[in-house]
């Protein structure tokens, strides 16, 4: 997309059209799908943070009548497996099926053990209570930076730091990242000031409404259909068929309605074991979690430990920084260290840096993906710092960020050179905000901060089959979270040159269109719509192609223009234009009907970054923070819709500073969780908010047909160190542990 | 020549070596040299992204490379 376009389609925000079966009730969750003969699964779960399963007796469950079936870690084939669980961090798959079951051990409280299956939910739950579990007990490993030493216990004596060579030793740190450029020493001793810091983020939620659930229906030749809530029902296909040794092509996946996931709905919990139990006992299996369940023992995003340094010159240069981030990963590797490491200084201009981070075991959940997976915790950290330095330095802090932002052209911290960017954009944006220029609210304190997420490409398809009378639908693999089926109708319409309300978009079974990756990574409008695109100009050089046969012309000398073929310039030719209704109306007689495909492994996704500030103001005798205004700025390329955009930009900014503010896994001295539900883990509502007023910028992704970069990961991450920035300069002192609560706020303002 | 930069992973099992220059035209050339040079890499490069000249791969293979391309091995991310 070298230069701008006029669109017709793209850039409006129809009604959503899954609005109204959500609003009314009408839509198919995970947890409502309803079978003849129909049973219901339970897990009984690790009453211990850490223990060795010494012996599970499932014979008392399994005599009580109406129990239909139990099984423990035992029934699953063991051995390794080979791949990786989709999602940031998704981890082995070897590991994901002993998160699914325990085998030997249980390493985190809640970490399931046995499942039955009976006749009612009530008695499934009644006959865990008859299973027996004999327990060694463990001293649990829960404070991450303790967990790196070589005296602690071990969360798993068979884990070795993944180094080129095998460590002698075994160890919770199960790898390490590093990334630097240039000359520390030297950075430093050029530096002005320094500022150094040590940060704690708490391990966070996802927060989804719509708890894990699925339904299996399996038969008794071992084939079946399994609904479940999912990110991606091809890669939970994959995952099942893996963990239960069954051909892939023996299990259909739908995905149901979902009720959020950002990134926690990427790995299986429920769906092996429900297939299992479908299997053994020949009946349709419901299995859904509690809330309690989603929060014991689903993943969380990562409790971090950073430590940050930073020096800069009197005109704001960054001359050097240092850091080093310790990530929980819960009870199996696959913190995100690595996303942490590459963007924690992604916005600048940098030639002095080292970043080390660290992934490691601790007896808590495993964790999973969430927005943008490590780069909030890491980005909060340097934001932080650097908002210190600006106050230091008296410098407006969008100023400083100016001043050394990465732009085309720059090595991006992570290494290759970034293409074109609109980061400079967004800090300008922010710049000339009425929001910025309006005063700062007596007693409050305005924070800035950047964030970044790559956004990712991978392997989607699309099918778009063309109706008698012209409409179209479009088929295609990925579970729409954020109003995916409302931005592939406009790309098609756009595509097409016909109306948005002429297209339908469903997303297909695994047996009913091609493979498609999770919906996840800010990847579903750029790849998935990049399919469809392609889909449509499969299409239209179809319809081409038969105007060309209907008019007796050559297929060169036909064009496709608003939504009808015509004869191309020059061509002399009495002809009508043939419309995509008159030519399907036609399709008997010239072929057949009419559709287009395409599968594609999208590559060059675009970077996205945003700037957010806002004013927070502290109640010195509560402790409560009132978030007086918030403004979210992000690069998105192009908004396809822009009114789910701005729902992206404002839901993120929501989790964030919820995040920021209360969130928070609060763990007793034996690894058990002691907020597992949304009465004690706070996220916000809507009257802990003002209205997030967003601007979006669009600097195009030159790679996407329309210039799309994703935008549904980047929100996340600025709005960390927003809070954290503004609340500082209200109390006027600098706070580095989240969440900022007011019990936390008050001792620190009475010191 | 295609200049190429591994990732600091990849450097522990390259002797140090993190920059090279090769004179090839494609992506899967590449490949086939660094495997050649350090066999131990295979596993390291199925894992990775690369970024050619900027642009991003999850999964590259048949790409063109110009004579002064630049190859950048990085970690394969996701996100959620």
């Amino acid at each position: 997309m070298a230069e701008a376009r006029e669109f017709k389609q793209i850039g409006t925000s129809p009604v959503r059209p899954d609005g109204i079966d959500k609003v009314t009730g009408r839509a198919q969750f995970g947890a409502d799908m309803i079978l003849p003969n129909m049973i219901h699964g339970k897990v009984l779960r690790s009453p211990h943070a850490h223990a060795k399963i010494k012996s599970v007796d499932l014979s008392g469950a399994l005599a009580i009548p109406g129990v239909f079936a139990a099984i423990s870690g035992a029934d699953f084939p063991g051995g390794a497996l080979e791949g990786e669980a989709s999602g940031e961090g998704g981890g082995s798959l070897t590991d994901i099926a002993k998160n699914v079951i325990a085998r030997n051990k249980v390493l985190y409280h809640g970490h399931a053990v046995a499942a039955v299956a009976a006749s009612t939910p009530r008695l499934a739950q009644e006959a865990l209570k008859a299973i027996k579990v004999e327990y060694e007990t463990l001293p649990p490993v829960l404070n991450v930076v303790a967990a790196m030493a070589d005296a602690s216990p071990l969360v798993d004596e068979n884990n070795f730091t993944n180094l080129p060579e095998k460590p002698e030793n075994p160890s919770n740190v199960a790898n390490i990242g590093r990334l630097e450029r240039g000359n520390l020493e030297e950075g430093f001793a050029a530096a002005d000031i320094v500022v150094e810091r040590e940060f704690k983020c708490p391990m966070a939620h996802q927060g989804y409404i719509e708890p894990h659930a699925c339904v299996a229906n399996i038969d008794e030749t071992g084939r079946g259909t399994v609904w479940c809530s999912t990110q991606g029902h091809f890669e939970f296909r994959s995952a099942t068929a893996k963990m239960l040794n069954k051909n892939i092509a023996d299990l259909k996946f739908v995905a149901t309605e979902i009720g959020g996931g950002f990134g926690g709905k990427t790995v299986v919990y429920l769906e092996p074991l429900a297939t299992m139990l479908s299997e053994k006992t020949g009946r349709p299996v419901k299995m859904t979690m509690s809330r309690e369940e989603v929060f014991r023992a689903t993943g969380p995003a990562s409790g971090t430990v950073a430590r940050v340094k930073v020096g800069l010159k009197k005109d704001g240069t960054i001359t050097a920084a240092q850091s080093w981030i310790a990530f929980e990963a819960g009870a199996f590797a696959g913190a995100p260290y690595m996303p942490g490491a590459m963007t924690i200084y992604a916005p600048y201009k940098l030639e002095n840096f080292l970043v080390e981070t660290f992934d490691v075991l601790v007896n808590k959940p495993k964790v999973a993906a969430y927005r943008a997976p490590g780069a909030p915790q890491a980005m909060h950290a340097f934001e932080c710092a650097l908002d210190e330095a600006a106050q230091i330095l008296d410098m407006d802090p969008i100023d400083l960020r100016l001043h050394n932002a990465a732009e085309e052209g720059t090595h991006a911290s992570y290494g290759p050179k970034f293409p074109v960017i609109g980061f400079r954009e967004c800090l300008e944006a922010a710049k000339n905000h009425p929001n910025y220029a309006a005063p700062i609210p007596e007693g409050a304190g305005r924070g800035v901060a950047a964030g970044f997420w790559f956004n990712v490409g991978m392997q989607s398809s699309a099918e778009v089959h063309i109706n008698d009378n012209g409409t179209v639908m479009v088929v295609e693999g990925s579970p729409d979270i954020g109003g995916s089926r409302a931005s592939m109708c406009l790309m098609a319409a756009e595509t097409l040159g016909i109306e948005y309300a002429d297209v339908r978009a469903q997303v297909g079974d695994t047996e009913s269109t091609g493979f498609c990756n999770v919906t996840g990574g800010s990847r579903t409008t750029f790849a998935t719509g990049m399919a469809v695109t392609q889909a449509c100009e499969d299409v239209i050089a179809d319809c081409k192609r038969r105007a060309a046969m209907t008019w007796g012309l050559d297929e060169d000398q036909v064009e496709w223009e608003d939504g009808q073929a015509i004869p191309g310039p020059g061509v002399n030719a009495d002809v009508k234009p043939l419309s995509l209704a008159e030519l399907a109306g036609k399709a008997a007689k010239t072929g057949g009907p009419i559709q287009g495909r395409a599968s594609l492994n999208a590559q060059g996704a675009g970077a996205s970054f945003s700037v957010n500030f806002g004013d927070f103001r502290v109640d010195r005798e509560t402790g409560k923070v009132d978030v007086l205004s918030y403004t979210a700025i992000q690069d998105a390329g192009k908004a396809i819709h822009p009114a789910y955009v701005e729902g992206q930009m404002q839901g993120g900014a929501a989790q964030g500073l919820g995040w920021a503010l209360n969130e928070e896994y609060i763990f007793d001295d034996a690894g058990i969780l002691q907020n597992a539900g949304f009465l004690d883990y706070r996220i916000p509502v809507a009257s802990d908010l003002p209205m997030i007023d967003t601007h979006i910028v669009e600097v195009a992704n030159p790679i996407h047909p329309f210039g799309v970069r994703g935008v549904g990961e980047t929100p996340i991450v600025a709005p960390l160190a927003v809070a954290t920035n503004a609340i500082s300069r209200s109390i006027q002192q600098r706070v580095c542990e989240l969440p900022l609560s007011p019990p936390r706020l008050l001792a620190q303002i009475d010191g | 020549m295609v200049k190429v930069v591994l990732s600091e992973n990849f450097v522990a099992l390259t002797g140090g070596c993190r920059e090279l220059h090769l004179p090839v035209d494609n992506y899967r050339d590449v490949i086939a040299e660094l495997i050649t040079r350090w066999p131990q890499l295979e596993p390291l490069l199925e894992r990775s992204s690369v970024a050619i000249d900027g642009l991003i791969y999850q999964d590259a293979m048949y790409e063109t490379l110009q004579n002064d391309s630049e190859v950048f091995f990085m970690p394969r991310i996701e996100g959620g």
